[in-house]
C-alpha cells in the first residue's frame, strides 16, 4: 500500500526518457555522502585542529566550500535535476524535449562543472565570495549547461499535453531562470590571463560595498530559490502524490508563489545588518525579511494541509515521514530566519554559530529531508521494482538523522547565543570580560556535539545508499509490514 | 477572487510565465544594487584610503585562496564591545579597491579588519606557521606551507587586470610593479619611491626562513596594512558624509 507511485509512467503512451533520471538518482546519492562527509570532517576539524594536517589541501579554508558546494550543488542539484526532469514530463505527458542526447549532456556536464570546481577550491582556485567560489571558467561551463537546462525545462513544458503547467514546474521554472540572473549577476569578472596572467585567476568587476550587496543578493537566493522554489516544486508533487491527496489549496498556491519569488530577492541585505551597507539598504532588507515569513508559511500550511484525511500515512510510511518532517522544519527555518534578520536580534547572532545552525536546520531538515522522501519515491518507479528492499531502513534513516540534526542545531544554538554574549560581555571594571581566545575554547564541546550530529546524519545517508543497492538489485527484505490503523484496531 | 481567474492565462503559456517571472524577480536587487552605484554618499569622502601595494595586494590573493574569509570577518560594527575590541567601525570606504570584498559572515577567528600594525612581523611569521605556539587554544589550521617562494610572475597582469575593474594604479604604479614588490620584501632596498606611491606600506622582510620573497612575506604585508589605511584620530564621522 506504500507503492502508490508505482509503474505510474509506465501505463503512458509517451515514453519518458527515465534512464536520464536515474542517473541523477544515483550521483545525488553519491554526492550527498561526499558531501555529509566533507562537512562533518571541517567540524571535526573545528574542535580538533591537529586534523587539518597543515597540509594545503586539507586546510579548513579549502575544504569548506568543497562541503558547501558538495551539498548545496552537487547532492542538493542533482536532486533537482532528478526531480525537476521527472515531474516535468509526468505533469506535462511529455518526453524530454531535445531527448536523451540533451539529458545526457546536462548531466555529463553537471558533474563535470562539480569535478572542476571542488578540484579548483582544494588546489586553491577560488574566488572568494561564499557560495559562488568557482573561477571564470567553471562559471562558464555552468552557463552553457544551465542554458540546456532551461531549454530542454521549457521546451518540454512548450511541448505538454497537458493544458495547464503544474505548479511544482512554476516553482522549478522561477529557479532556473533566478539562478540563471543570479550566476552571471554575481561572477561578472575579468581573467588576469587577459593581461598575460596565470590562467586561472580573475578579478571581480564589484569591489566593497556594491561587491558586498551583489554577492548577499546572489548569497541569499542560492538559498531562496536553489534551495527553497525548487524544493517546494519537489514538495508540490511528492507530498500529494505519497499522500494521495490533492494539493490542499489551489489559490495558496498561486499566493504563495508570487509572495515568494517577489519578496525572496529583497532580504539579502540582512546578512549585512550594521556594516558599511548604507543604512536604507540594512532596512530595506530586513523588512522584506520579515514579510517573506508570510509566504514561507503559507507554502508549509500548503504542504501540511494536504495531510488531511491521511495524517496515518505517518504511522505506516516512513517516507510520508521524510517528506512531512522536512515541511515542518521548512516552517521552523522560515520563522527563525525573519526572527534573525530583525537588526537588534542580528546583532547577537551574526558572525556567531546561530547562524550555522540556522542553515542547518533548514539545509537538513527541509532541503535534505524532502530530497530523501523525493529519492525514495523515486528509486522503485525508476528501476520498476514493486517496493523499496526495506521500510524498516527508512524508518532507520529517519530516526538516525533527526537525532544528528536535533544535537546539531542545538549545540549551535547553544554555542552560537553564548558565543554573541560572550563577545559583548562586561566585567563589573567595565573592561571586555572575555578575550576572544577564550570564546573559541568555549566553544570546544558543542563542536564535539555537532560533530558527533554529522556522524549521525552521515550513517543515515549511508543507510540510504545501502536500501537503494539492495532495492536496485531487485532485493526485498523480509519484514513485518507497519500496521494500518484497521489492522491494529482489529488486532483489538 | 477574481484576479486569481486570470492566473490561468499564465499557467497555460509558458513564455508568459517566464516574462512574469523574469519582471518579478528582478525588481529587488534593481531597487536595492542599483542606487548603491549612483548616491554619491554611499561611500564616505575619506583621507588615506590607496590601492594596496604590488606585495600586498598578493598576499591578498593568497588570503582569498587559503579561504580565510570562511573565519574571519573584515567589517566590524559599529558597537561598543566591537570598537573595543577590534578599533573604529569599519568604513565603506576602506574596501573600495578590495575585488572581491572580504567583509566575511562568520568569526571562528576575531574580525581582522584592522589587525594591522596590533602584533609583530615575527608574531604572524610564527602564528601563521603554528597557531598554537603562540596561541594555545588557537583552532587555527598551521600554514607552514607558505614558507615556500612567492610566484612573482604575473604580479603585473594582476596589477593591469585591478586597473580595468577600477582600482586606479597609474602608469608609473604598473611600471614599477615588480621593483616595489621586491623592495618591500627587503631589508636594505631605497623604499622612497614606493612608500610615495603606497604611504604606511610594512616595509623589510618577515619571513626569516629564506632569502627569496616567500608567500609568508606577502600575506604578512597585507595583513600589517589592514585598517591603518585612514587616520582616526583626525577623521571627524561627520566631515566624510
Amino acid at each position: 500500500m506504500t507503492q502508490a507511485t508505482v509503474a505510474q509512467g509506465a501505463k503512458d503512451a509517451t515514453p519518458y526518457f527515465d534512464d536520464v533520471i536515474q542517473k541523477f538518482v544515483l550521483a545525488a546519492t553519491f554526492w550527498g555522502i561526499v558531501g555529509f562527509l566533507a562537512g562533518d570532517f571541517i567540524a571535526w576539524q573545528l574542535a580538533f585542529p591537529a586534523l587539518n594536517l597543515d597540509l594545503e589541501w586539507t586546510s579548513f579554508g579549502r575544504v569548506r566550500p568543497v562541503h558547501t558546494s558538495a551539498v548545496v550543488f552537487a547532492f542538493g542539484g542533482n536532486v533537482l535535476f532528478a526531480t525537476s526532469l521527472y515531474i516535468v514530463q509526468r505533469t506535462s505527458r511529455a518526453s524530454l524535449w531535445g531527448g536523451r542526447a540533451l539529458g545526457n549532456f546536462i548531466f555529463w556536464g553537471y558533474q563535470l562543472f562539480i569535478v572542476m570546481a571542488a578540484s579548483g577550491y582544494v588546489m586553491g582556485i577560488t574566488q572568494g565570495k561564499e557560495y559562488a567560489e568557482p573561477e571564470w571558467y567553471t562559471d562558464l561551463w555552468l552557463t552553457v549547461v544551465w542554458v540546456a537546462y532551461l531549454l530542454t525545462f521549457v521546451g518540454t513544458l512548450y511541448k505538454r499535453k497537458e493544458p495547464h503547467i503544474y505548479v511544482a514546474n512554476w516553482f522549478f521554472l522561477a529557479m532556473i531562470i533566478t539562478i540563471a540572473m543570479l550566476h552571471i549577476g554575481n561572477n561578472l569578472a575579468v581573467p588576469i590571463a587577459l593581461f598575460g596572467g596565470t590562467w586561472w585567476k580573475s578579478y571581480e568587476i564589484y569591489s566593497g560595498v556594491q561587491d558586498a550587496m551583489t554577492q548577499w543578493w546572489y548569497g541569499h537566493n542560492a538559498v531562496g530559490f536553489f534551495l527553497t522554489a525548487g524544493f517546494l516544486g519537489i514538495m508540490y508533487y511528492f507530498v500529494p502524490k505519497r499522500a494521495e491527496r490533492p494539493v490542499y489549496s489551489y489559490r495558496l498556491s498561486i499566493v504563495h508563489f508570487w509572495a515568494l519569488i517577489f519578496l525572496y530577492i529583497w532580504a539579502g541585505p540582512h546578512h549585512l545588518h550594521y556594516t558599511a551597507l548604507p543604512d536604507w539598504a540594512q532596512t530595506l532588507g530586513m523588512t522584506f525579511s520579515v514579510m517573506l515569513w508570510m509566504p514561507s508559511w503559507g507554502g508549509m500550511i500548503n504542504g501540511l494541509m494536504t495531510l488531511s484525511g491521511a495524517w496515518d500515512k505517518l504511522r505506516t510510511d516512513p517516507v510520508m515521514r521524510f517528506l512531512v518532517t522536512s515541511v515542518a522544519f521548512y516552517g521552523m527555518s522560515t520563522f527563525e530566519g525573519p526572527m534573525m534578520s530583525i537588526k537588534a536580534v542580528n546583532s547577537l547572532s551574526h558572525y556567531t554559530d546561530w547562524g550555522i545552525g540556522h542553515v542547518h536546520s533548514g539545509s537538513l531538515g527541509w532541503v535534505a529531508f524532502v530530497s530523501f522522501g523525493a529519492l525514495y519515491c523515486l528509486v522503485p518507479t525508476l528501476w520498476k521494482r514493486k517496493q523499496l528492499y526495506s521500510m524498516r531502513l527508512v524508518s532507520y534513516h529517519f530516526w538516525i538523522s533527526t537525532v544528528g540534526i536535533v544535537l546539531y542545531i542545538t549545540a549551535m544554538w547553544i554555542s552560537g547565543v553564548m558565543q554573541g554574549l560572550m563577545w559583548r560581555a562586561y566585567d563589573s571594571m567595565g573592561f571586555l570580560q572575555y578575550s576572544f581566545v577564550e570564546t573559541v575554547a568555549a566553544m570546544h564541546p558543542y563542536y564535539i556535539i555537532r560533530a558527533t550530529g554529522g556522524v549521525l546524519f552521515l550513517t543515515g545517508g549511508l543507510i540510504m545508499a545501502y536500501n537503494f543497492y539492495r532495492t536496485i538489485k531487485g532485493d526485498v527484505r523480509t519484514e513485518v509490514p507497519y500496521e494500518t490503523p484497521v489492522a491494529a484496531a482489529a488486532r483489538g | 477572487m477574481s484576479i486569481l481567474k486570470h492566473h490561468a492565462k499564465l499557467e497555460t503559456n509558458v513564455l508568459l510565465l517566464m516574462v512574469g517571472i523574469l519582471l518579478t524577480v528582478i525588481i529587488g536587487g534593481i531597487v536595492e544594487i542599483v542606487p548603491l552605484f549612483t548616491i554619491s554618499e554611499t561611500i564616505e569622502n575619506v583621507q588615506g584610503v590607496r590601492p594596496y601595494s604590488p606585495l600586498e595586494q598578493i598576499g591578498r590573493d593568497i588570503y582569498i585562496r587559503e579561504g580565510c574569509y570562511v573565519c574571519h570577518s573584515q567589517m566590524i560594527r559599529p558597537f561598543r564591545d566591537e570598537v573595543e575590541r577590534y578599533g573604529h567601525y569599519s568604513l565603506a570606504a576602506e574596501s573600495m579597491y578590495d575585488h572581491p570584498f572580504q567583509w566575511g559572515s562568520k568569526r571562528i577567528g576575531p574580525d581582522l579588519a584592522r589587525v594591522g600594525g596590533k602584533y609583530s612581523n615575527d608574531w604572524h611569521v610564527r602564528h601563521l606557521t603554528n597557531p598554537r605556539d603562540v596561541v594555545p587554544e588557537s583552532i587555527m589550521p598551521g600554514y607552514s606551507f607558505l614558507h615556500r617562494p612567492l610566484d612573482i610572475g604575473d604580479i603585473v597582469a594582476r596589477i593591469k587586470t585591478l586597473r580595468v575593474v577600477g582600482v586606479p594604479y597609474t602608469e608609473d604604479d604598473i611600471a614599477n610593479a615588480t621593483a616595489d614588490l621586491q623592495a618591500q620584501a627587503s631589508n636594505d632596498a631605497n623604499t622612497d619611491a614606493l612608500l610615495q606611491r603606497y604611504p604606511k606600506a610594512s616595509l623589510g622582510k618577515k619571513d626569516r626562513t629564506s632569502d627569496q620573497v616567500t608567500e609568508m612575506d606577502a600575506l604578512v604585508a597585507y595583513l600589517q596594512v589592514l585598517g591603518t589605511m585612514v587616520d582616526f584620530t583626525t577623521m571627524k564621522p561627520d566631515a566624510i558624509r
